[in-house]
């Protein structure tokens, strides 16, 4: 969900924007990754070669995907559903930005529905890294999301991007 | 004709392959579905039902797929422009019916959004190894056309072509996607109801007793004439007369199933859309289809970066085969190089039609994934030594 919201915000603001996404055989629960792709050319590829950002809601994923992070690209977790081991080798190549936020502990406390988590992670990444810009990523989740649940998702995202907002001095 | 402006949900949209693939069926005119829905090709059927009624559309989930390609057949003949949504189990039952709707001449369109296969193989992930099975997988002598689409916006645009085709030589089109393109999300633009081109079925003006519905004048393919309409006839599988009735005798297979081929083939030109870039000159040509011809763009990239003259075919049309263009390139140039996900099907009819004139190169991958653009960059350096 959060990976076609930043797809079709990505093409609101005028850019190519490929998602794709792998799932088990389960309707529900089962792992899920989403890859999205964000570019001012044509896309080839079906899937980036090396994230330049990477947004961690599983243990698992955080572990398999690491890995996958560029150089000097970010890492943006949920401190709720992931823990990050913070030696060298555990957390990305040298040069990885780990952001962690509290997502799904605020999304319970604030706004009662664990759900929007995915939503105040996309704020929080949006504020970081300003790959998409707020108002296409606002734009889209009002357009995507159950037209009684715009409201929440709304300020769930807000909320996300004020947190990142604070953090953003610490991206080079 | 224009399109029905009430299938038509006109705007810039971000849609994944199996949505658009619905969208353009909805705005060819489609208003029929009978289906098993399975896995990847659900959404199809999911984005249809949900939008059908608002255009007085009918979808019913049949109890298997046998029955939904035999709806499909009897749908159409009603006039309605009636498809069928599958995947490469569903495919392998619909054969005997999609048969049927050849002989039969009857307009319909069969969606394989193609997965891992045999058998139930890899339901979530890509294959595209059904490509031979959409032309040779019903028995007997027949032409039909396949097309196969590189991205959401092309399973949008192909499939309202599919339909045309459908109609303008009587025939089942296939449509084959493959799961990357199926599930993969991008922006598409659906034009307004006015600027969609539709082709309507070419119905009769006889009056009843006058027509014969597999009477041919010039044309090599028949007027057609809905069920209910007042005229009496019959049409069947078994081989028929003009007047549709059984005759079996091998002068009448002769003129009923000669035609099957040659309304095909005698316009081959015309249904035949290829995409070519950087041919003049090329060494190495690299063809390739759906998704692959995205990945197959990558590993030309890399390739060209070593000095080698590469062109580049992408097949949008399957079936039949661009057969005249690969015997017109396999003089001149050094190798085709074929990626497809699949063990070598279509680099088959590639190899044939190079008849020994050029080297082919499979490079084949088994399903489940895409190529590495480094494997198809290494085979086109082998092939261009």
């Amino acid at each position: 969900m959060a990976g076609y919201v930043l797809g079709r915000a990505g093409t609101l603001a005028g850019l190519n924007a490929l998602q794709t996404q792998s799932y088990g055989s389960e309707s529900r629960g089962g792992a899920c990754k989403s890859d999205v792709i964000v570019s001012k050319t044509e896309i080839l590829e079906l899937a980036p070669s090396g994230l330049d950002v990477f947004i961690a809601m599983s243990q698992p994923a955080l572990d398999k995907y690491l890995p996958d992070i560029s150089d000097g690209g970010s890492l943006i977790y949920d401190s709720d559903l992931v823990t990050l081991n913070t030696s060298a080798d555990d957390a990305g190549n040298d040069s990885t930005y780990t952001f962690g936020i509290s997502a799904t502990d605020i999304a319970h406390k604030s706004f009662g529905h664990d759900v929007v988590a995915n939503v105040i992670m996309l704020g929080y990444m949006s504020a970081l890294t300003g790959v998409v810009s707020p108002e296409a990523l606002r734009q889209a989740i009002s357009e995507s999301v159950p037209p009684k649940t715009v409201e929440l998702n709304l300020k769930a995202f807000d909320e996300g991007f004020k947190k990142g907002e604070m953090r953003e001095g610490e991206l080079k | 004709m224009k399109a029905d402006p009430a299938g038509v949900l006109a705007g810039a949209h971000y849609l994944d392959g199996d949505f658009a693939c619905g969208e353009g069926a909805m705005a060819a005119g489609c208003r029929f579905v009978g289906g098993y829905p399975i896995t990847p090709s659900t959404e199809v059927v999911e984005r249809m039902s949900r939008r059908f009624p608002m255009m007085g559309g009918i979808f019913i989930q049949m109890e298997d797929e046998l029955a939904s390609m035999a709806a499909v057949v009897g749908a159409s003949w009603t006039g309605t422009k009636s498809m069928t949504v599958t995947s490469g189990p569903g495919f392998s039952l619909m054969m005997e019916n999609i048969g049927l709707g050849a002989m039969m001449e009857t307009p319909c369109v069969v969606v394989n959004v193609q997965r891992g296969g045999p058998s139930t193989g890899l339901p979530t992930m890509v294959g595209q190894a059904d490509v031979m099975q959409a032309r040779w997988g019903s028995h007997g002598d027949y032409e039909l056309i396949a097309l196969s689409p590189q991205s959401p916006q092309e399973a949008f645009d192909l499939t309202i072509t599919a339909f045309n085709l459908s109609e303008i030589y009587r025939v089942p089109v296939m449509f084959m996607l493959d799961e990357c393109v199926g599930h993969m999300t991008e922006k598409v633009v659906i034009p307004k109801a006015e600027d969609i081109e539709i082709v309507p079925r070419r119905l009769t003006k006889k009056p009843p007793g006058e027509f014969f519905p597999y009477r041919v004048n010039g044309n090599s393919v028949p007027e057609f004439a809905r069920a209910g309409d007042g005229y009496r006839f019959h049409t069947t599988g078994l081989t028929h007369d003009e007047r549709g009735y059984p005759v079996m005798s091998a002068d009448c297979q002769e003129v009923c199933v000669k035609r099957l081929l040659d309304k095909i083939n005698d316009n081959a030109d015309d249904i035949i859309m290829l995409e070519e870039e950087d041919i003049d000159g090329a060494d190495v040509v690299v063809i390739a289809f759906g998704i692959t011809a995205r990945v197959a763009r990558m590993g030309i990239e890399l390739a060209a970066k070593k000095g080698i003259k590469i062109g580049f075919i992408r097949m949008i049309t399957l079936w039949p085969f661009p057969e005249k263009r690969i015997r017109e390139l396999a003089g001149k140039i050094k190798a085709f190089v074929v990626p497809e996900i699949n063990y070598g099907q279509m680099v088959l009819e590639v190899e044939r039609c190079a008849g020994g004139k050029a080297a082919t190169v499979s490079v084949p991958h088994g399903g489940g994934g895409v190529h590495d653009p480094d494997v198809i960059r290494d085979a086109i350096v082998g092939a261009a030594k």
